[in-house]
C-alpha cells in the first residue's frame, strides 16, 4: 500500500482576524472619495496659491531677468514705508463703506417694494436682477460711455437744463461713479436674497403687531428687521468682501485716477505686481488684503450675537 | 500583482514623460523631438498685417522643414506689456515679441533678450534704443515718425487755409494749427486729436513738447525736467489749446478722426491704412513748427528673441529672415524700415499707395533722418503711471500749469534716481 502524501488541507476553522474592510472603513473610504474632488480643488486652487503668495512675499522676482531672490522681510518693511498706501487704503475704505451702505439700503428698499402683492412685480424683479447676469466688463464699458463728458448721463441731465460734471475725470465724482456702477451691477442679487427672507416672515406676526397697534414703520423695525437679520448679516459679509476685491470697474473706468483717487487696494497690488513687475511686493499687498478681509469677517461674525435674531 | 504591475507601468511612463519634457528640441535631437513651433507676440490684430506676416512665415518654412508652425499672437495694445510680462512670469515665454520703445531699457538691460546680428544697413539712429555694450538686442523693425493727418474738408468748411497751403506759405506753426483746430471745433466737430493720448498716455504729447525743445527727464534719465521753462511753455500751450482756445476735445470727450469727427490727428503713419475707405478728403503733413523750429518725433517698435524661449536659436534665424532686406521692403507698407537703402521715396511709395511721394518724403524720410525717439526709461511702467496720476490735476480749466508740473517732478524724482 502506497502512502499518498497529500497537501496539507487548510483548516476549515474560521479566521480569527477581523476582516479589514469593515463597514466603518468602507464608509470612511466612501466619504473621502466623495470629498476628494473638492478637496483636491481646494488644495490646488486655494491652499497652494496661498502658500505661494506667502513664499513670493519674501522674495523679489525679476520676471524679465528670470531671477528669484530671497529678501526676507524687505517687502514687509516696504509696506510699512509705502507713502502711497495711506491714500490707497482711504480710497478702499471709501469705496467699501459707500457701496455697502448704498447696496444694502437700496436692495432692502427694492425687496420691500417688490414684496407687495401688486401687478408687474415679476417684471421689476427681472429688471433689477438682470444686471447681475450681464458680463461685468461689458457692463462697465457701457457705463464708461454713458459717464463721458459728452455721454448719455450728461445728455439726460441736459434735458433738464443741468450741466453735468465730467464724472470720471473729477476727483469728487469719479469715486461716486465707480460705486454707482458697481451698485447697479449687484444690487439685484442682494435684493433677491432679501426678498426670499421677507417672504419667510410669518404673516401672523404682522397681524399680531397690527392688532397691538404697531405702525408700518414699527412693524418693519420690530418684526421685519429682526427676522431677516441673518440675511442682513450674510449680505453684509458678501458685499464687504466683494467691495474689497473690486478690480474690473476701476481698471476699465478710471485706471485708479484721477490722481490716485480711485486706486483701491486690489488695483494697487495689480499695478505693483503686473504693471511695475514688483511681484514680491504685490504678494505682500495681497496678504494685507487677506488679513483685512479676514479681520472684518471675523469681527462681523462675532458681533452677530448682538444683533442677529435666531428663532429658537 | 495586477496593482503592482499597473503602478510600475505608470511610474515608468511618468519618468519617460518627464525625461521627454526635459529634452531640448534645439539640442540636436532632430527628428526625434519633432518640428519646432515658433510664437511671436504682436500688438496688431490688423488682418492685412497678419496676412503679410503669415506669408513671410510660409516662405520661410519652405526652406526650413525643421520649422512646424509659426504663430503671430496678437495681444491688445492697451495691455500689451502687462500681458507679455505676465506670460513670461508664468513660464509661457514667447520665442519672439514686439517691444515698445518705452520698454526697451527694461528688456535690454534685464538680459531677457538674445543678442542678434547687426546689419550694416541699419540706420544708427534706429538702433540706439536697442543696444547695450556694443551688442544689438532687438531689430528696430518699425521706425514710424509722427505726422498730422488732416481732414481737409472740415478745415475748408471752417474757412481756414489747409495745412498744405500753410506749409507752402511757411506758416505751418503750432499757433496756426491751434487756430485751425479751434475754428473746426467751433463748428461742432473735434479740432486736434492726439492719438492714444486720451488724457492718460501723456508720453504721446512728446510730439508737441519736442517743438519747444522740452523733454520729460535729462538725457541720463536721472532728473526730472517737467518743471523746466521749455516744458512749462509747451504744456501751457496744450492747456490753452484745450480749455481756452477749445481746439482739442476735452477730457472724457471722444472724437474719432478716422470716422470724420475731427479735423486733425497727430499720430504715426501706420494709421494711414484706416483711411482706405475714408469718405472725406485727407492729407498727411509734418508736425507744425514749434518755437524751436522744425522737428520730428519717431515712435519705434523692436522685435526681440527671448533667451528663455524654447527655441532661441531657431527664433534668431527666423528673425534674421523676417527682417532681411527683401522682407523689410514688404513690411515697409505698414512699418517704415530702419534700413538706409530703403529709406527713400521710391521704396516707400511702392509699399504705401495711399500716400503721395511728397508726403512720404516730408513726413517719413526726413522724419526718420532727423527725428528724436519717444521717451523711455528703466522701470517705465511705474514712471509712466506716476506721471499720469500727477498730471491729472492739469486737465482742468483753472489748473496752475507750473505748480502741477513741479508736482510731477516731486513724484518721479525718487523713481528716476533709482
Amino acid at each position: 500500500m502506497t502512502l499518498l502524501l497529500e497537501k496539507p488541507v487548510r483548516s476549515a476553522a474560521p479566521d480569527q482576524r477581523p476582516p479589514y474592510w469593515t463597514m466603518r472603513r468602507r464608509d470612511t473610504l466612501a466619504g473621502w472619495l466623495m470629498v476628494a474632488p473638492q478637496l483636491a480643488g481646494i488644495v490646488a486652487f486655494v491652499l497652494v496659491p496661498l502658500g505661494l503668495v506667502v513664499w513670493y512675499s519674501v522674495h523679489e522676482w525679476n520676471v524679465l531677468g528670470g531671477t528669484f531672490e530671497f529678501v526676507g522681510g524687505d517687502n514687509y518693511a516696504a509696506l510699512a514705508d509705502d507713502q502711497r498706501l495711506g491714500p490707497v487704503l482711504k480710497a478702499t475704505g471709501l469705496f467699501s463703506v459707500g457701496l455697502v451702505v448704498l447696496n444694502l439700503s437700496l436692495a432692502l428698499f427694492l425687496a420691500v417694494l417688490l414684496n407687495q402683492k401688486l401687478r408687474g412685480t415679476v417684471v421689476f424683479r427681472t429688471l433689477f436682477f438682470s444686471p447681475v447676469v450681464v458680463t461685468l466688463v461689458a457692463w462697465t464699458i457701457v457705463w464708461g460711455f454713458l459717464l463721458q463728458d459728452n455721454g448719455g448721463v450728461n445728455a439726460f441731465l441736459d434735458l433738464f437744463g443741468i450741466d453735468g460734471p465730467n464724472w470720471l475725470r473729477s476727483g469728487g465724482t469719479a469715486m461716486i461713479s465707480v460705486i454707482v456702477v458697481q451698485l447697479f451691477k449687484n444690487v439685484g442679487l442682494n435684493m433677491v436674497l432679501f426678498l426670499a427672507a421677507l417672504q419667510g416672515v410669518p404673516a401672523e406676526l404682522y397681524e399680531a403687531a397690527k392688532i397691538d397697534g404697531a405702525s408700518a414703520w414699527a412693524r418693519f423695525r420690530r418684526v421685519t428687521v429682526p427676522l431677516i437679520s441673518p440675511t442682513i448679516l450674510l449680505t453684509m459679509i458678501l458685499t464687504i468682501v466683494g467691495s474689497l476685491q473690486v478690480f474690473a470697474q476701476i481698471a476699465v473706468l478710471t485706471q485708479g485716477g484721477p490722481g490716485t483717487s480711485t486706486t483701491v487696494l486690489v488695483y494697487y497690488l495689480y499695478q505693483q505686481a503686473f504693471q511695475f513687475h514688483h511681484f514680491g511686493y504685490g504678494a505682500t499687498l495681497s496678504l494685507l488684503l487677506f488679513v483685512i478681509v479676514l479681520v472684518l469677517t471675523v469681527v462681523q461674525w462675532r458681533m452677530r450675537r448682538r444683533w442677529v435674531f435666531h428663532e429658537a | 500583482m495586477k496593482l503592482r504591475s499597473l503602478t510600475a507601468a505608470g511610474l515608468a511612463a511618468a519618468l519617460l514623460a518627464v525625461a521627454g519634457c526635459g529634452g531640448d528640441p534645439d539640442s540636436g535631437s532632430g527628428a526625434a523631438s519633432g518640428p519646432i513651433d515658433l510664437r511671436m507676440t504682436i500688438w496688431s490684430a490688423n488682418a492685412k498685417h497678419l496676412a503679410l506676416f503669415d506669408q513671410i512665415a510660409a516662405d520661410y518654412k519652405k526652406d526650413h522643414p525643421e520649422i512646424g508652425k509659426i504663430t503671430f499672437e496678437p495681444i491688445p495694445f492697451d495691455s500689451y506689456s502687462t500681458t507679455l510680462t505676465t506670460q513670461i512670469g508664468g513660464g509661457n515665454v514667447p520665442d519672439l515679441a514686439w517691444i515698445f520703445e518705452s520698454n526697451a531699457p527694461d528688456f535690454v538691460s534685464s538680459g531677457a533678450l538674445e543678442p542678434i546680428d547687426k546689419d550694416a544697413d541699419l540706420l544708427p539712429s534706429t538702433t540706439t534704443n536697442w543696444e547695450k555694450d556694443g551688442k544689438l538686442y532687438a531689430y528696430p523693425f518699425s521706425t514710424s515718425p509722427l505726422g498730422v493727418f488732416v481732414n481737409t474738408d472740415l478745415v475748408k468748411a471752417a474757412g481756414r487755409p489747409s495745412p498744405a497751403q500753410q506749409i507752402a506759405a511757411g506758416t505751418w506753426t503750432w499757433e496756426e494749427a491751434a487756430k485751425t483746430a479751434a475754428a473746426v471745433q467751433a463748428k461742432g466737430k473735434g479740432g486736434l486729436v492726439v492719438g492714444d493720448f486720451d488724457y492718460k498716455g501723456w508720453d504721446t504729447l512728446n510730439a508737441i513738447w519736442a517743438g519747444w525743445g522740452a523733454r520729460p527727464w535729462s538725457e541720463d534719465g536721472k532728473s526730472c525736467q517737467f518743471d523746466q521753462p521749455a516744458m512749462v511753455d509747451a504744456m501751457t500751450f496744450v492747456h490753452k489749446l484745450i480749455f481756452t482756445d477749445k481746439g482739442m476735445p476735452g477730457p472724457g470727450v471722444t472724437k474719432d478722426f478716422f470716422a470724420g469727427e475731427s479735423s486733425m490727428i497727430l499720430t504715426q503713419i501706420s494709421r494711414a491704412a484706416l483711411l482706405e475707405k475714408a469718405k472725406f478728403k485727407w492729407d498727411l503733413v509734418p508736425l507744425p513748427k514749434g518755437p524751436q523750429g522744425e522737428y520730428s518725433v519717431v515712435g519705434q517698435a523692436g522685435i526681440g528673441v527671448f533667451k528663455r524661449g524654447k527655441h532661441a536659436d531657431a527664433a534668431k534665424q527666423f528673425l534674421a529672415y523676417f527682417s532681411n532686406a527683401e522682407n523689410s521692403a514688404k513690411l515697409a507698407q505698414f512699418f517704415p524700415p530702419p534700413r538706409k537703402s530703403q529709406l527713400n521715396t521710391a521704396t516707400l511709395a511702392k509699399a504705401n499707395p495711399l500716400l503721395k511721394p511728397a508726403q512720404l518724403d516730408s513726413v517719413v524720410v526726413k522724419g526718420i533722418e532727423n527725428g528724436t525717439i519717444k521717451p523711455s526709461h528703466t522701470g517705465y511702467a511705474e514712471v509712466q503711471q506716476t506721471v499720469r496720476a500727477a498730471l491729472d490735476p492739469l486737465w482742468k480749466p483753472d489748473a496752475d500749469v507750473k505748480a502741477v508740473l513741479s508736482g510731477v517732478c516731486s513724484k518721479i524724482n525718487p523713481l528716476l534716481a533709482k
